[in-house]
């Protein structure tokens, strides 16, 4: 503990260090996002504090919460800098085929409303390894459960980490590596310290913000185009030098990529970890089903924006000598930042501050909630229920937990460092693919589908996570661009692996469920009946 | 829950509507959501020039103004589901556990 606090304060001197080598270039910015960061922290800290007296986190039908607050806690948990900083970066770089992420990130939404959110609430389960376990067997469905989980939250860490690692390398003109470590480091802190609880009022604060800002910015970019579309798209095509920008073709170009994101994105949503409680928040399964649709009102708004501050991007920014790089022409700090700097054109250096600073708190939110969940899953799932089984010496789950939030977020720290060139939007998209290979298939069946048996779900989850992970390995991104410096290298040809694994995942589990004959199996498909009704109807 | 009012409410005709009901509706709206985003997808696949045809003076191309619109309509669809819910089945699921309670 000692040698952490030491550490701490080390980087946080480093840190001052060189935002003080820094603070000539852009002081006012800088000066903006510290107010914005203490405000903003001041907030959800006074925030978090009310919520812990209402005692509203976690408990059912006392909350004081309304459908319209916890939809917008909901869009503060789903909104994260991928969404920001990674759909506006994947616009401003491919034009049209961002409006893949916009409409893939939302379109899981209304199915979550269909099929999952008041069938969780009735059944009174809080996550998708509860809702799996209610009659299949409970033990290697909570491994398989919690490693698809920890395998989501990871790559969705390190797509915050990138994101949070370019912003503190663009205000403090810092080198990636250094300032991920620097940043992470005291989120990682802030975080195991409990500086903020993912609780409901944080997100609804941060969610606030989000919309505010981007609203703003978008304000801003139809202000200088006299509210036009067509001045928009036309000033598009003549910074891009072509019309190619806002034609489809420019980021997915083969038929089996656009299939295979489009599945992740869609059916990832239902399969992510960090989500569900929120159905619970509110009194009743009629508040939960609307606040998933508050909540799909704000996150497609939000995507709309987006997509809008991409094209604004193109405009303002990649004709500007300010924010790109004089011989190559590309963009500084990469295409993620593409948001950043639009914010710095149309609203000078307070402005900038302030999206910073919204950014980073959003990052900051989104990583506790990750990191948390993460670590639960390690400590509750995995070390009480499978290994300290099986052992003599066990520590406690707390310290399990506290090693698990550090471990979790080294790792991710470490592996952002090697996806600094990756888009923030595509990584998330991958740990959609991962929910959709295995969480979602398993919680669709064992809500929907009577013969599934526990073999079904354990063999076909663990072949939809393995082909994703090894297709991932193989492909374009890790042996090609990380390993081989050239994506042409790669064995697996596509960046996008879930058309292939959440078939694998669905079609194995299919058939493992109907080949099993054992006795368990009877009894696990006998209970459906009560558990389905239950679903339906509460009792 | 006993085995008795299990069966007592699987016989019920209001569950079996509402169940019906619900069915109907879940497996409609889903269709036309998932119908609708997967034939943006495949035109997006195989046919991507569709969506580079102008509209607007030139500019605007029109998968841009199509892909907003599939944004609006998951809203629209959301809405309906929510609407029925709260105009049909939660009195249907209220009706029923009353029934369940009753006599026994």
């Amino acid at each position: 503990m000692k040698i952490f606090m030491l550490y701490f304060s080390f980087t946080c001197s480093l840190f001052a260090h060189e935002a003080q080598a820094a603070a000539e270039s852009n002081i006012l910015a800088i000066a903006m996002f510290f107010i914005f960061v203490v405000f903003t922290l001041g907030i959800t800290h006074w925030a978090a504090k009310r919520t812990r007296t209402a005692k509203d986190f976690y408990v059912a039908g006392r909350g004081g919460i309304s459908s319209f607050q916890n939809g917008l806690a909901i869009s503060g948990d789903y909104i994260s800098a991928a969404s920001f900083l990674g759909v506006s970066g994947l616009v401003y770089l491919h034009g049209f085929d961002g409006l893949i992420y916009s409409v893939g990130f939302l379109v899981g939404w209304p199915i979550i409303i269909f099929l999952v959110a008041e069938q969780l609430r009735n059944l009174g389960k809080y996550t998708f390894a509860d809702v799996a376990s209610y009659r299949l067997k409970e033990t290697p469905i909570r491994i398989l459960a919690s490693v698809g989980s920890l395998a989501t939250i990871l790559l969705y860490l390190i797509s915050q980490f990138v994101g949070a690692g370019k912003i503190m390398g663009l205000l403090f003109d810092l080198p990636f590596y250094l300032s991920v470590i620097l940043v992470g480091s005291l989120i990682t802190a802030f975080v195991f310290f409990g500086g903020m609880l993912a609780s409901t009022w944080v997100q609804i604060v941060k969610a606030v913000l989000l919309l505010v800002g981007a609203t703003i910015l978008v304000f801003l970019i139809m202000y200088s185009v006299d509210f036009s579309f067509i001045t928009l798209f036309s000033k598009t095509i003549e910074a891009y030098g072509s019309d190619a920008i806002i034609k489809p073709g420019l980021l997915v170009a083969d038929p089996i990529s656009t299939i295979s994101l489009a599945i992740a994105l869609m059916f990832g949503v239902a399969g992510l970890p960090h989500i569900f409680m929120r159905f619970f928040t509110v009194s009743n399964a009629k508040q939960a089903r609307e606040s998933v649709f508050y909540a799909t009102g704000f996150i497609g708004y939000f995507y709309i924006l987006t997509f809008l501050i991409g094209f604004g991007a193109i405009v303002f920014v990649s004709t500007n000598p300010l924010y790109t790089d004089l011989v190559s022409g590309a963009i500084i700090g990469g295409g993620n930042m593409a948001l950043m700097h639009l914010s710095h054109v149309l609203g000078g250096d307070i402005f900038f501050g302030f999206i910073s600073a919204v950014a980073m708190v959003t990052i900051l939110a989104v990583i506790s909630g990750l990191t948390l969940s993460g670590a639960s899953a390690i400590s509750h799932d995995l070390y009480i229920s499978v290994i300290a089984k099986n052992s003599k010496n066990k520590i406690s789950e707390l310290k399990v937990y506290k090693y698990a939030t550090v471990g979790i977020s080294a790792v991710s720290i470490i592996f952002a460092i090697a996806f600094e060139y990756q888009n923030i939007a595509y990584l998330v998209g991958l740990a959609f693919a991962f929910a959709a290979s295995a969480n979602f298939p398993i919680l669709l069946l064992s809500l929907y589908w009577k013969k599934l048996t526990t073999r079904g779900a354990v063999i076909g989850g663990s072949l939809g996570l393995l082909t994703v992970a090894i297709l991932f390995f193989l492909g374009p991104v890790v042996w090609g661009e990380i390993l081989h410096g050239d994506a042409d290298a790669a064995i697996f040809p596509y960046k996008y692996p879930a058309l292939f694994s959440v078939t694998i995942a669905f079609v194995s589990i299919w058939f493992f469920s109907i080949t099993d004959k054992s006795e368990d199996a009877q009894k696990e498909i006998e209970a459906f009946d009560e558990q389905y009704m239950k679903s339906q109807i509460g009792i | 829950m006993s085995q008795e009012i299990h069966k007592k409410i699987k016989n019920n005709p209001k569950y079996i509507e509402l169940i019906k009901k619900r069915k109907t509706l879940v497996l409609s709206l889903s269709f036309i959501l998932t119908g609708t985003y997967f034939l943006f997808i495949i035109i997006l696949a195989f046919f991507p020039q569709f969506f580079a045809i102008k509209i607007v003076q030139t500019v605007v191309p029109i998968g841009i103004p199509i892909g907003i619109s599939i944004i609006l309509l998951s809203l629209i669809l959301a809405k309906i589901y929510i609407q029925s819910a709260a105009s049909k089945f939660d009195d249907l699921v209220g009706d029923i556990i009353e029934d369940s309670r009753l006599d026994s």
